[in-house]
């Protein structure tokens, strides 16, 4: 299997950066061959290496230096704006100073409400599917739904809140309409993250219980349930915070405009929020660019909050699972 | 040290997983063209020292060699080294077949291609006799280009040795390469390997002692992560120096 | 006692089984009501005039319904948005899974997902008061707020998306195939462009898909930055209208029962069949390619 075909090796252009090899004759050994060829090419190898390993590294940073970018400018021009009056009143001057107190309330009313009517729904279903359902066409079917119903826009869900709770339901613009339309958005991440944690304990735990002579019944609620529950709240905290991000599912069916007093009296008022705070200051009021910093501070607040609440259960989640290990 | 024949030497070799010290200097040499087998229980350090032996370790976080492994003379942990230059001359193979899910051919190419070689014309003819020497090429040669997924186990074991001797290495090592194979599968990987060690240097990890006896001509005995004994396969699986290796030997092991 | 108990037991599974249909039951709620609110405009307008109707002015007396410029509107910010989003997004995850030390990966992955938790309106009010003015600045353009902004910001809302779902994915490309590789003397550079990456190339186009699926659902950003002009764009520095704008802008104002009202409710359902397309082939692509790498026996 002796060859003389000099031709091993790369194009002639690209060794400039390579290892001096001396010219191939003929009668080399295959192993000299493969040698050589590894030996001259190394050069270049590495620098790809390096060239594209300082590309994976910039895109990494890239992220961080956006998040960072956003963050300081947002603070930078908002943070003169923050004030104990700015948190707590209302607003005044047909919006064009006071406070954002109101919005506050309104966003933890609609997330809060999002979270208790999507919660015992995304809990049960995530156990139907850990634990009781069996693959086969049905919970083929049933997550095909449930990650289409992720990928709904939002702006959609907003549409069907406004036709559905508003219209239907007679529920009109209210925390309640904005709360379930909310909960219908939520509902996928906390199944989602419901199902992690159930995945999470251990199978050992289900056997043992059910060699006891545990029903199936008594070992979700006894053993698995427990186990998983820090997780599954976390999953909860999260959806809460996506809740009170959001902006086009309120829109037309639970944030207004102005809403008078810092408290909403009943489930059925409607509600400042602050995402449509943000929105509407800085593009329908009647003055931009005065109420400039307020629409930064009320940002900031979002921010904080939603980051929060994030932060919080990142934390959280880190802190359990090293006490697990 | 310059003795010829002598392929790898390891010299005070210690290995740590973090805090946890999981090989205590061992001093072991490989002859060429002869099959050394290192036996020892589960969890004694064996299957970590033999990756060692072409800094696979590397790629685990958090563990260090001190000591050294002299390849040719050359340590291996020299910070000179190119460790993938050294790969190429130390082919592995796994416990369970782990072949790219590529085509056949693909998958013999593939370190060719990756070591600078684009003859087509040598990679083809490369490609045939590396199937060759694992006795392969008769079972494959009229599915090259089909998923290498879709052959058995065995034949994908020798498909990775095949992979493996396509680069032209000198050592090859071998993590129990049967331990996921059936008899028959087993006993040709067994034939091939007396075969093959006549072209290498062959270090082979394996749990089963009749393994050990049948393909190596060196064993060394491993327990809790030290050298207990090396010796002649003959000498050691008939009259062993060492109480404990006598145990194992004779599976009076606790 | 036993026939009890197990009784008990297959309550408990239908019980369980009707909640989780709940998820799927308002996906065909969603449906239900688009199309309910949304095909009456068809009494007015044909299809083939809504979708290629060149003229959106809902407001104007006679009123013109033609969405072609909403839909080219979103199609470009998706397209525009995945060629910076895709890259960016499959690069961070690959640093993560592959090149990251444990330490910077601990510190990076948080960074990704504190950018997933930004709300949508703070990145549109981002986009809007600093980058639409530093854009029109730089490339001196009569507005910041365009086509190429609103890329810019969808592609970081992406990116998360893309990001975490392609770390899955190498992730779970077998150590076995990695130690292939590197053991046959292949660099690390070389063994995830031409082992890992191909091994989790299922995963990563789901992560694609999933991403512009977000990009192109996604509201406040392009409400707030896109520049609402409702025509075809014939450069990147054209302000747009994509279909959710559309839809937020003028729900407010359309009176309930009106054409308008109607013509937005039938925006909402070309949308919604885009991102149903969008997760359907994702969902497709993750199944049908789930396994890959290591040999089974």
């Amino acid at each position: 299997m002796e060859t003389t075909n000099p031709e091993y090796f790369e194009n002639k252009a690209e060794t400039t950066t390579d290892r001096a090899v001396p010219k191939v004759k003929g009668n080399e050994t295959e192993k000299d061959i493969t040698e050589t060829a590894a030996a001259r090419t190394r050069g270049r190898r590495k620098i790809m290496q390096s060239i594209f390993f300082f590309l994976f590294r910039g895109a990494a940073a890239v992220n961080g230096i956006a998040l960072f970018i956003i963050i300081f400018f947002l603070l930078k021009n908002g943070l003169s704006a923050i004030s104990w009056t700015f948190l707590t009143q209302p607003p005044m001057d047909s919006m064009t100073s006071g406070g954002i107190f109101p919005c506050i309330v309104g966003t933890l009313c609609l997330g809060i409400g999002a979270i208790i009517a999507a919660l015992p729904v995304g809990v049960a279903s995530g156990i139907y599917l850990n634990e009781y359902a069996r693959p086969g066409l049905m919970l083929r079917i049933l997550r095909l739904g449930i990650s289409n119903l992720a990928g709904v826009p939002s702006v959609v869900f907003g549409l069907f809140g406004l036709a559905f709770f508003c219209i239907i339901l007679k529920m009109g613009v209210s925390i309640l309409a904005g709360a379930l339309t909310l909960a219908t958005l939520t509902l996928p991440v906390i199944i989602g993250s419901t199902e992690e944690a159930l995945k999470s304990v251990p199978d050992t735990y289900r056997e043992a219980s059910l060699a006891l002579g545990a029903t199936k019944w008594q070992t979700i609620y006894r053993v698995v349930l427990p186990a998983a529950m820090p997780g599954i709240l976390t999953g909860a905290i999260l959806g809460l915070s996506r809740a009170a991000g959001e902006t086009a599912p309120i829109m037309f069916t639970g944030a207004v405009f102005f809403a008078p007093g810092k408290w909403p009296s009943s489930l059925l008022d409607s509600v400042m929020a602050l995402p449509y705070h943000i929105y509407v200051l800085a593009t329908a009021g009647t003055e931009i660019e005065k109420t400039r910093p307020l629409q930064y501070g009320t940002a900031i607040v979002l921010i904080a909050l939603v980051l929060g609440i994030n932060l919080g259960a990142l934390i959280w989640r880190s802190r359990l699972r090293k006490r697990l290990k | 040290m310059t003795d010829n024949n002598l392929k790898i030497i390891s010299a005070n070799l210690d290995f740590y997983y973090n805090d946890f010290k999981a090989l205590h200097n061992v001093d072991l040499k490989f002859t060429k063209q002869q099959v050394t087998a290192l036996i020892g229980p589960s969890g004694c350090g064996k299957s970590t020292y033999l990756r060692c032996l072409n800094r696979m370790n590397d790629l685990i976080p958090g563990t260090r060699v001190d000591g050294e492994i002299l390849m040719d003379g050359q340590d291996i942990y020299d910070p000179s080294v190119d460790v993938v230059l050294l790969r190429r001359r130390i082919g592995m193979v796994f416990q369970k077949p782990n072949p790219f899910p590529k085509t056949i051919f693909e998958n013999i190419a593939y370190g060719m291609r990756v070591n600078g070689i684009k003859d087509k014309a040598f990679i083809e003819s490369h490609v045939e006799k590396s199937l060759n020497q694992a006795a392969l090429w008769e079972e494959v040669k009229d599915r090259l280009y089909e998923s290498a997924l879709g052959l058995s186990g065995g034949q994908q074991q020798r498909l990775c040795i095949a992979r493996a001797l396509a680069v032209e290495p000198e050592v090859l090592l071998m993590d129990e390469p049967c331990s996921a194979l059936d008899p028959i599968a087993t006993q040709k990987i067994e034939e091939l390997i007396q075969g093959l060690k006549k072209e290498y240097t062959i270090i082979i990890v394996t749990h089963s002692m009749q393994q050990a006896a049948r393909v190596s001509d060196v064993t060394a005995f491993f327990y809790m992560g030290k050298l207990i004994e090396v010796g002649d396969t003959d000498t050691i699986f008939t009259k062993p120096k060492l109480r404990q290796t006598e145990d194992y030997i004779t599976g009076r092991f606790g | 006692m036993a026939e009890k108990a197990q009784t008990t037991e297959k309550m408990m599974h239908i019980f369980f089984f009707c909640i989780a249909s709940a998820s799927i039951t308002i996906l065909f709620l969603i449906m239900i009501f688009l199309f309910k609110e949304g095909l009456p405009i068809f009494k007015t307008v044909s299809v083939k005039a809504f979708i290629f109707g060149e003229y959106w002015y809902p407001t104007s007396d006679p009123a013109d319904f033609g969405i072609f410029p909403l839909i080219v509107a979103s199609l470009t910010v998706t397209v525009f948005s995945a060629l910076i989003s895709i890259p960016l997004g499959v690069m961070t995850a690959v640093y993560l899974a592959e090149i990251a030390s444990q330490k910077v990966g601990e510190i990076v992955k948080p960074v990704v997902e504190l950018l997933a938790a930004l709300p949508s309106v703070v990145i549109g009010f981002f986009g809007m008061v600093l980058v639409a003015p530093f854009l029109q600045r730089i490339f001196d353009i009569p507005t910041g707020l365009n086509l190429f902004n609103a890329s810019l910001m969808l592609a970081f809302m992406a990116v998360p998306t893309i990001c975490s779902i392609s770390e899955d994915a190498i992730h779970s490309v077998p150590v076995a195939l990695k130690e292939a590789s590197m053991a046959l003397g292949a660099t690390h550079f070389e063994t995830i462009i031409k082992v890992i990456v191909p091994a989790s190339i299922s995963g990563i186009c789901t992560a694609i898909i999933l991403g512009m699926s977000r990009a192109v659902g996604e509201t406040m950003v392009v409400l707030m930055v896109a520049g609402g002009a409702a025509m075809v764009p014939e450069s990147v520095f054209d302000p747009v209208r994509p279909m959710p704008a559309s839809i937020a802008a003028e729900m407010g104002e359309a009176p309930i029962g009106s054409d308008h009202y109607y013509a937005l409710f039938a925006t909402g359902i070309v949308l919604f069949i885009f991102t149903l397309v969008f997760n359907i082939v994702a969902d497709y692509i993750a199944n049908k390619y789930r396994q890959v790498g290591e040999a089974s026996l």
